[in-house]
């Protein structure tokens, strides 16, 4: 089958980080094709490059037979290519049809024709298979999912021949994610072609045609689905054998032990309720649920971010109030957020300044840091998270993602909490980081830490916890351990409720 | 770019050199002009007035780093002057012990307003401080009865402001390096530096390190305050007497001063030296246009364009494809 | 329309709509309580002062929206006066192409400031902080001393009151409204100034053309200076290059933007709401006056009132639960 765009022999640097190194890539039409790689394989700046966001150092771009430059990313999607990024192209303020027609609308005598550009939105929406979204409500007012659907949506108006997703279904409740796979198969047999990036080899399974796989900026291999295993494919990403995914897990304790972290009755605002939890320490409990069912309100009510939460906390066995990040982090908590460039980190300032930002009263008497221990513990932490950095004084922004979330929880790390929360720490991170954060959080808890985790991924909190707490619309409906602990369990926990709840 | 060039650019310290590389430019023309110029009677007068423009700027940069910016400086220089001229007024002897406490205490007071409003009622700093400067200027008002204000300042502002002791150095000088040398250690060596750094970059990321972001936005916003008022204090002990509007001609370049000093307006990056730069930068080519005679309007334009074509050599954000 | 359709609409519009409540409101209670009441003269004096900063708060909307800020307006406006009070004099047609340079004049500064702000890659707030400078500079060479004059019969038409007791300045805003603002708003380019201040990022993967935006933005933000600047050389018959006007007019125009309920963080918003937001503080001090409050507190009042308008939006904090959400 003929290519419909190949990139041939392309470089991209960024200072001293190489990018990209004469890499290849080519798709074809009526094929989805899975792009794999860890974080920093360059797969990002491949469709980067595809769509016009960057400019290639060296190499070809070949669309149709023809060879093209991309000054500009309208020109791609001019040209039939259109790339559904991680971090959405949407204007919040905007509304659902505005962002969709926001390039090229349609227009009577000069000026934006409302009506027709409706109809447009309306089409695409429907195309998509989102109805249900109103064509003049305000992003902003969208769940990140829906969000996501727009963003998908928009792509589609542009009647493209490529489709790029990169992550596109890491926000999507369930639900829609299995209308996202549907509507990718059916452009696929229109005769579209897709570039699908994933971290979730299940996913890949489910929809790949074709798989490339890319390590440190260089094109690896590229084969059918199917003619490789997942080990294989790991080891070709990751260039070394990974024997076990998930570090083996302690036998349930026989002795009762005071709670490290225990709510009793914890409500919050209608979407909170009545929830009664205990972690005890050396334990790894998970949030289990369908997305949105208020295990991160969960997460930030301990930690001290909600107002107005009710019912009691219990620190170490003992009743405590904890109404602001920092009297949590003063109570032995911590908190890993899902967003870390928004929410764990301060990206332009250094690595070293971001790791000890939490923990900088132990390195200081009276307010003033003392530097040179500041500095001891940092490294010594940068140095056993493996976290790569150039120096340490370069700003943490320019960081691969996985690097980004070590130095996340390195910060925490400094503080010696006793009760970790964790707020779906591995979201688009590469396979080998994951594996480092397992073994990282099994030693925590050995070391006597008590781990909450909320996990997007099942397959995560079955090889990472002792024990699950299923959510649904803000209860615990279930709790699931040792042999009952299963993906089938998980799952019709988190959906047979609801389908008790409808009758 | 040259690996050297990369490295400063690495470094943050480009701005600062090139901020002192056009000082030393001025200084430069400024000799040409009249032999004068490089004496050190003149440059230690420059330096003397460039005083009262760093203790305002040094307030100004606290807030910008914040991400923030305080328009209530006008007003708050002249509460400080005002204040402190009256306390002497008012309270005979202990007032003139206290007329400059008192006088930098109501400064801090509207900082603290400035504080609760943009740290706690979430008001963007632009127009809450705005709020401020029309308050302050409407208690000012009352305060004097409408009249240019009546009181004098005692004779230790006086001193302050004019006198020179230790070999020479003008007092006002002293009383920026302390002020600066202050907040120098503030600002890189404290906890509280950090912080103020870290909401500047990104507040969300710092609150959640469990840090109290508004309770350090309220300091600044009080420090700034404090700042004003000092250097209204200073003013009214250069000239005896407070008057109206003193504080009007310092906003724009303490502003000046700070962003040519290489912070960045958005806040989140700067360092102090080059906000020390800034303000003799600023001072200097205030001095030279008015060494040169140029008249008024020529003044302002070479003013305007002088700020815009250095910023333009190293102030310049990056492309939107990076 | 369905039910929906209106719903949303109205969110669209319901800052605006807000102001203009306001405005009303004080303005109900000015005029109540003024000794000659809903006359002629009356609305006309209140008309003149307040078109004034409407139409610079217009201008100061426009950058907002980008999530920018112009604070060179207030010296444009003083620019194109002291301009006016040269050139819109004379034969009628001398007049009528003196008023032309003085609007593209206006543009030109606004223009510089977009080109700086685009291709300079400096920021909005300090840029025009320079410029307002420059601006200023240019007015003073024109104008070192107050004076000058203008057509008097385009001064009397445009500060009387037509047929049927409207004010004529309150036609010219209507004007200005319904032919820079109204299909700016509904351009390709109005709207691509909203994807710009909602998000950058996001209007730059969608491919839109930054650039151009911004400097369309700020031309018409100093075309709209210059339309006020040329009224107030009809109101005022001469030509004054201050400082202390230019000033005050920058800063009121940002308070008649915020309390117009636009965000000074951009993307939303509307023109119309700075509108009433001018109207409202223009109506205050008037109000003050007409309680008979010593002119000693006025100053005061107004700056308490302004900080208590602009603190409004604090109330909404009350229901805030997520104490994220008060953090960027």
């Amino acid at each position: 089958m003929q290519p419909i765009l190949e990139l041939i022999d392309v470089s991209k640097r960024y200072g001293g980080v190489r990018a990209l190194e004469g890499a290849h890539f080519a798709c074809a039409p009526g094929r989805i094709h899975a792009l794999l790689g860890e974080n920093g394989a360059g797969k990002s700046t491949l469709i980067k490059i595809m769509a016009g966001v960057v400019q290639p150092d060296e190499g070809r771009i070949v669309l149709q037979g023809q060879e093209r430059r991309f000054a500009h990313p309208q020109e791609a999607v001019s040209a039939g290519i259109a790339c559904i990024f991680q971090e959405l192209s949407l204007m919040p303020d905007l509304s659902v049809a505005d962002n969709i027609c926001i390039t090229n609308p349609p227009c009577k005598f000069g000026l934006i024709d409302r009506r027709a550009q409706r109809r447009i939105a309306e089409a695409a929406l429907a195309r998509a298979g989102a109805e249900d979204i109103h064509p003049l409500a305000p992003v902003d007012s969208l769940s990140l999912s829906r969000r996501q659907m727009v963003e998908i949506a928009k792509a589609l108006a542009r009647e493209p021949k490529v489709l790029i997703l990169d992550e596109a279904t890491s926000a999507l409740a369930a639900a829609d994610v299995q209308r996202v796979f549907a509507l990718l198969k059916r452009l696929r047999d229109e005769g579209l072609a897709v570039v699908y990036i994933s971290h979730r080899m299940k996913e890949i399974a489910e929809l790949a045609d074709d798989c490339s796989v890319f390590r440190n900026g260089r094109h690896v291999a590229t084969f059918a689905a199917g003619t490789h295993s997942d080990a294989q494919i790991i080891e070709m990403m990751i260039g070394r054998d990974l024997d076990h995914a998930y570090p083996p897990k302690p036998p349930l304790p026989t002795v009762s032990v005071t709670p490290a972290l225990e709510t009793r009755g914890l409500a919050w605002n209608g979407r909170l309720h009545d929830i009664s939890l205990a972690v005890r320490p050396g334990e790894i409990v998970g949030l289990g649920g369908l997305d949105g069912q208020g295990q991160r309100d969960f997460l930030l009510a301990l930690f001290g971010v909600l107002s107005g939460v009710s019912g009691e906390l219990l620190l170490g066995g003992k009743a405590t109030q904890v109404r602001s990040p920092q009297q949590a982090k003063h109570g032995g908590l911590a908190l890993v957020p899902e967003d870390r460039k928004t929410d764990g980190l301060m990206l332009p300032m250094s690595v070293r300044d971001n790791l000890s930002f939490a923990s900088l009263d132990r390195f200081s008497r009276a307010g003033v840091v003392r530097v040179s221990k500041e500095a001891k513990a940092t490294d010594d932490i940068a140095l056993m998270l493996s976290i790569k950095a150039p120096e340490p004084g370069d700003p943490v922004g320019t960081l691969s993602g996985g690097n980004q979330q070590k130095v996340v929880i390195g910060k925490w790390l400094l503080n010696a909490p006793q009760v970790l929360l964790l707020s779906d720490p591995t979201r688009g991170i590469d396979v080998g980081t994951k594996q480092e954060i397992y073994a990282l959080l099994r030693r925590l808890a050995a070391d006597g830490a008590a781990v909450l985790l909320y996990s997007t991924d099942y397959a995560e909190l079955i090889g990472c916890c002792d024990r699950v707490a299923v959510f649904y619309d803000g209860r615990i409906v279930r709790w699931l351990a040792g042999p009952e602990l299963t993906e089938h369990a998980l799952v019709s926990s988190a959906l047979n409720v609801a389908v008790e709840a409808v009758v | 770019m040259t690996a050297l060039a990369l490295r400063l650019k690495r470094s943050g310290q480009l701005p600062v050199l090139a901020a002192a590389a056009c000082t030393f430019a001025l200084l430069m023309v400024g000799s040409l002009y009249s032999k004068n110029f490089l004496s050190a009677d003149y440059l230690l007068l420059q330096l003397q007035i460039a005083s009262f423009l760093g203790v305002v700027a040094t307030g100004a940069m606290l807030v910008i780093l914040l991400g923030g910016i305080d328009l209530s400086v006008p007003w708050l220089v002249t509460v400080g002057g005002v204040m402190s001229a009256a306390a002497a007024g008012w309270w005979g002897d202990t007032g003139a012990l206290i007329a400059i406490p008192f006088g930098i205490l109501c400064g801090a007071a509207f900082g603290l307003v400035n504080g609760i409003g943009v740290a706690y009622l979430r008001v963007p700093s632009m127009i809450f401080t705005l709020g401020i400067n029309a308050v302050a200027q409407g208690l000012i008002v009352v305060q004097t009865g409408g009249f240019a204000p009546q009181d004098r300042s005692t004779p230790t502002m006086h001193l302050i402001a004019t006198g020179r002791s230790l070999l020479g150095i003008p007092n006002a000088l002293l009383v920026w390096a302390v002020i600066g040398g202050l907040t120098l250690f503030l600002l890189h060596r404290t906890t509280l530096g950090r912080a103020i750094y870290a909401v500047g970059n990104r507040e969300r990321a710092a609150y959640l390190s469990g840090v109290d972001t508004r309770r350090v936005t309220l300091l600044c916003f009080v420090i700034a305050g404090a700042c004003s008022a000092a250097a209204g204090v200073l003013l009214t002990g250069y000239s005896t007497k407070a008057y109206q509007a003193m504080g009007d001609a310092y906003l724009l370049p303490a502003i000046a001063a700070v962003v040519l000093g290489g912070t960045n307006i958005l806040g989140g990056r700067g360092s102090y030296l080059g906000t020390v730069v800034g303000v003799l930068l600023i001072t200097l080519l205030q001095s030279i246009l008015s060494v040169m005679q140029i008249p008024e309007m020529g003044r302002q334009v070479i003013y305007g364009v002088v700020i815009i074509a250095m910023l333009l050599v190293y102030g310049r954000g990056r492309r939107h494809s990076d | 329309m369905t039910k929906t359709d209106l719903h949303y609409r109205l969110r669209e519009h319901r800052a605006a709509l807000a102001a203009a409540l306001l405005f009303a409101a004080i303005f109900a209670l000015y005029i109540a309580n003024h000794q000659m009441g809903w006359t002629v003269p009356v609305l006309t004096t209140a008309t003149n002062k307040g078109v004034l900063l409407a139409i610079v708060a217009m201008a100061q909307t426009l950058p907002v929206l980008a999530a920018g800020i112009d604070l060179s307006v207030g010296m444009v406006f003083v620019l194109a006066n002291c301009l006016a009070s040269h050139l819109v004099v004379g034969s009628a047609l001398q007049a009528t192409l003196g008023a032309g340079v003085v609007l593209a004049i206006g543009a030109l500064c606004g223009l510089l400031n977009g080109v700086i702000i685009v291709y300079g890659r400096l920021q909005p707030i300090i840029t025009t902080l320079a410029t307002g400078t420059i601006y200023y500079g240019l007015s003073l060479g024109l104008r070192p001393v107050p004076g000058g004059e203008i057509h008097a019969g385009l001064a009397d038409a445009l500060t009387g009151a037509l047929p049927g007791g409207v004010p004529a300045m309150l036609v010219v805003l209507l004007a200005v409204v319904l032919i820079v603002w109204v299909p700016y708003r509904r351009s390709v380019v109005g709207r691509a100034t909203l994807a710009i201040g909602s998000s950058l990022p996001a209007a730059y993967m969608s491919g839109v053309n930054i650039g151009r935006t911004i400097l369309v933005t700020y031309t018409l933000a100093g075309l709209l200076a210059a339309i006020g600047g040329l009224l107030l050389t009809c109101v005022t018959y001469s030509g004054e290059a201050s400082a202390a006007i230019g000033g005050v007019y920058t800063l009121n125009s940002i308070a008649a933007v915020v309390i117009g309920g636009t965000s000074l963080a951009g993307g939303a918003g509307s023109a119309i709401g700075s509108i009433f937001g001018a109207f409202a503080l223009r109506t205050i001090g008037d109000l003050l006056f007409v309680f008979d409050l010593e002119p000693l507190w006025q100053p005061l009042f107004q700056g308490v009132i302004l900080l208590t308008a602009v603190s409004l939006g604090a109330l909404r904090l009350l229901k805030v639960s997520n104490r994220l959400d008060l953090f960027k």
